[in-house]
């Protein structure tokens, strides 16, 4: 479930870190402006608030959308608020990563595609994302460390995730340090593949590129 | 519930919100500072050339990097309780209370990850200048004391600065063994008024604000040691 939930995540904090990278480099004063809201207002507040938030704090406006529905009490479950938090955290961090590795992309080649005619739309497909990764990997591979031990916050809303089972097992068994330090070690051992997972990803991306050795 | 009444309990529960204010701001600050304490002896062994002098920091920041500050709080408040030793020793009365066990997670959450700046900041002092102390007849804890140390602290300050903000938002799980910082006094805030949106913003923007004058005052810090990579801005 922990590592359901941070993929789910990870989904969602992409799309909007793009779309956020997108909106702050924009030409567009306001989109800009939203962009900047967006990475200061969630970055400045705490992740766990933000998991309360889309948990507890949505139930009255999750209510109202489901009278319109015939279903009153419509909430949202844990797992949906969790990946909405979380998603939302990585997002913000993940739009400066982006930011940082869409700059990193010359910009004239950008205007070679619109040399040979190619539409905006293709241009940032066929040139600028496949040349993202590769600056971008290292940084968003931190971020999905960090938003691999932000998902222990979900137990808070009692999503059965690793820190919620350990939890349970640790009120029924009056066993608390054996159950909780074995959670650790399994984080621990996640952390472990995770980053040999995020070096292969590297290898492979930097294909063809040397490495500044110093 | 229209805004004068919103405005009252406002009003009803500033004190109790300033209060867990005071709490959350002295819970990061004596855990930072004493962290950095801590993490001065961990990030000079990390930077050791001797394997068997960065194994045990190596493995004590690989633990608490690794895993979630929850857990470890949970491991320290409640799974201490679990061996006859910790609760008959004279640390009984101290690890009982949230407080004492909140702040030493805490501490020793924070001065991991201050230890790898540390060690960052260590290696990216140039060598050259740590070869020209030396050939100037410094010993080697002179030159750490006089120009590695103080160029480390230079370069490693903003990152610490980072750090000082990431833990304020970390201590936002401390209000789960029950002390009454911003998230526990809005939590009980939440339990009496059944009122959640209102209450979780107003902590968001608590937070929100004691980000920007923490971040304020490092860019003041910053300035007054003259760090470099702040000064290029």
């Amino acid at each position: 479930m922990t590592i359901r939930l941070s993929l789910a995540a990870v989904a969602l904090g992409l799309l909007l870190g793009l779309a956020g990278a997108s909106a702050k480099i924009s030409a567009n004063p306001l989109l800009r402006g939203l962009g900047g809201f967006y990475t200061s207002v969630v970055r400045g507040v705490p992740e766990t608030l933000w998991v309360l938030m889309a948990y507890f704090g949505t139930v009255s406006m999750m209510n109202w959308i489901g009278s319109h529905f015939g279903n009153p009490y419509l909430t949202l479950n844990p797992f949906l608020a969790g990946t909405l938090a979380l998603g939302l955290c990585f997002g913000a961090y993940a739009t400066e990563v982006f930011r940082g590795a869409l700059l990193a992309v010359p910009p004239g080649q950008k205007e070679a595609g619109l040399a040979l005619g190619m539409s905006n739309v293709r241009i940032f497909w066929r040139i600028t994302l496949p040349q993202l990764w590769r600056v971008a990997l290292p940084g968003l591979g931190n971020l999905y460390l960090i938003l691999l031990k932000d998902t222990a916050l979900v137990s808070l809303i009692t999503l059965d995730e690793l820190m919620r089972k350990a939890q349970v097992a640790a009120n029924a068994t009056k066993e608390p340090f054996t159950f909780y330090f074995t959670a650790a070690l399994i984080y621990l051992a996640l952390t472990v593949v995770i980053m040999a997972a995020l070096h292969w990803f590297e290898r492979r991306a930097n294909r063809g590129f040397t490495r500044t050795e110093l | 519930m229209t805004w004068a009444e919103r405005w009252e309990l406002l009003v009803r529960f500033a004190p109790q919100l300033w209060d867990g204010t005071l709490v959350t701001l002295q819970l990061v600050g004596i855990a930072v500072l004493l962290g950095l304490v801590i993490a001065i002896p961990l990030g000079l062994a990390r930077a050791s050339k001797h394997w068997y002098i960065q194994a045990l920091p190596y493995s004590y920041i690989f633990f608490f990097r690794g895993t979630p500050l929850l857990l470890q709080l949970f491991l320290v408040y409640y799974g201490l309780s679990q061996f006859e030793v910790v609760r008959d020793s004279f640390l009984w009365p101290f690890l009982r209370e949230p407080y004492w066990c909140a702040l030493l997670t805490m501490t020793m959450h924070t001065a991991a990850y201050i230890a790898e700046i540390l060690r960052g900041a260590i290696q990216s002092v140039p060598p050259g200048e740590v070869e020209a102390a030396r050939a100037l007849g410094m010993s080697r804890s002179q030159a750490l004391r006089y120009i590695i140390l103080p160029r480390a602290i230079r370069i490693g300050l903003p990152a610490y600065g980072n750090e000082v903000i990431l833990m304020l938002k970390a201590s936002a799980v401390v209000y789960t063994v029950t002390l009454m910082d911003v998230m526990g006094v809005v939590r009980t805030i939440n339990s009496r008024t059944y009122q959640y949106e209102q209450f979780f913003i107003i902590a968001g923007l608590i937070y929100l604000v004691v980000t920007i004058v923490f971040t304020q005052l490092f860019r003041l810090v910053e300035r007054w040691l003259k760090v470099e990579a702040s000064r290029r801005r």
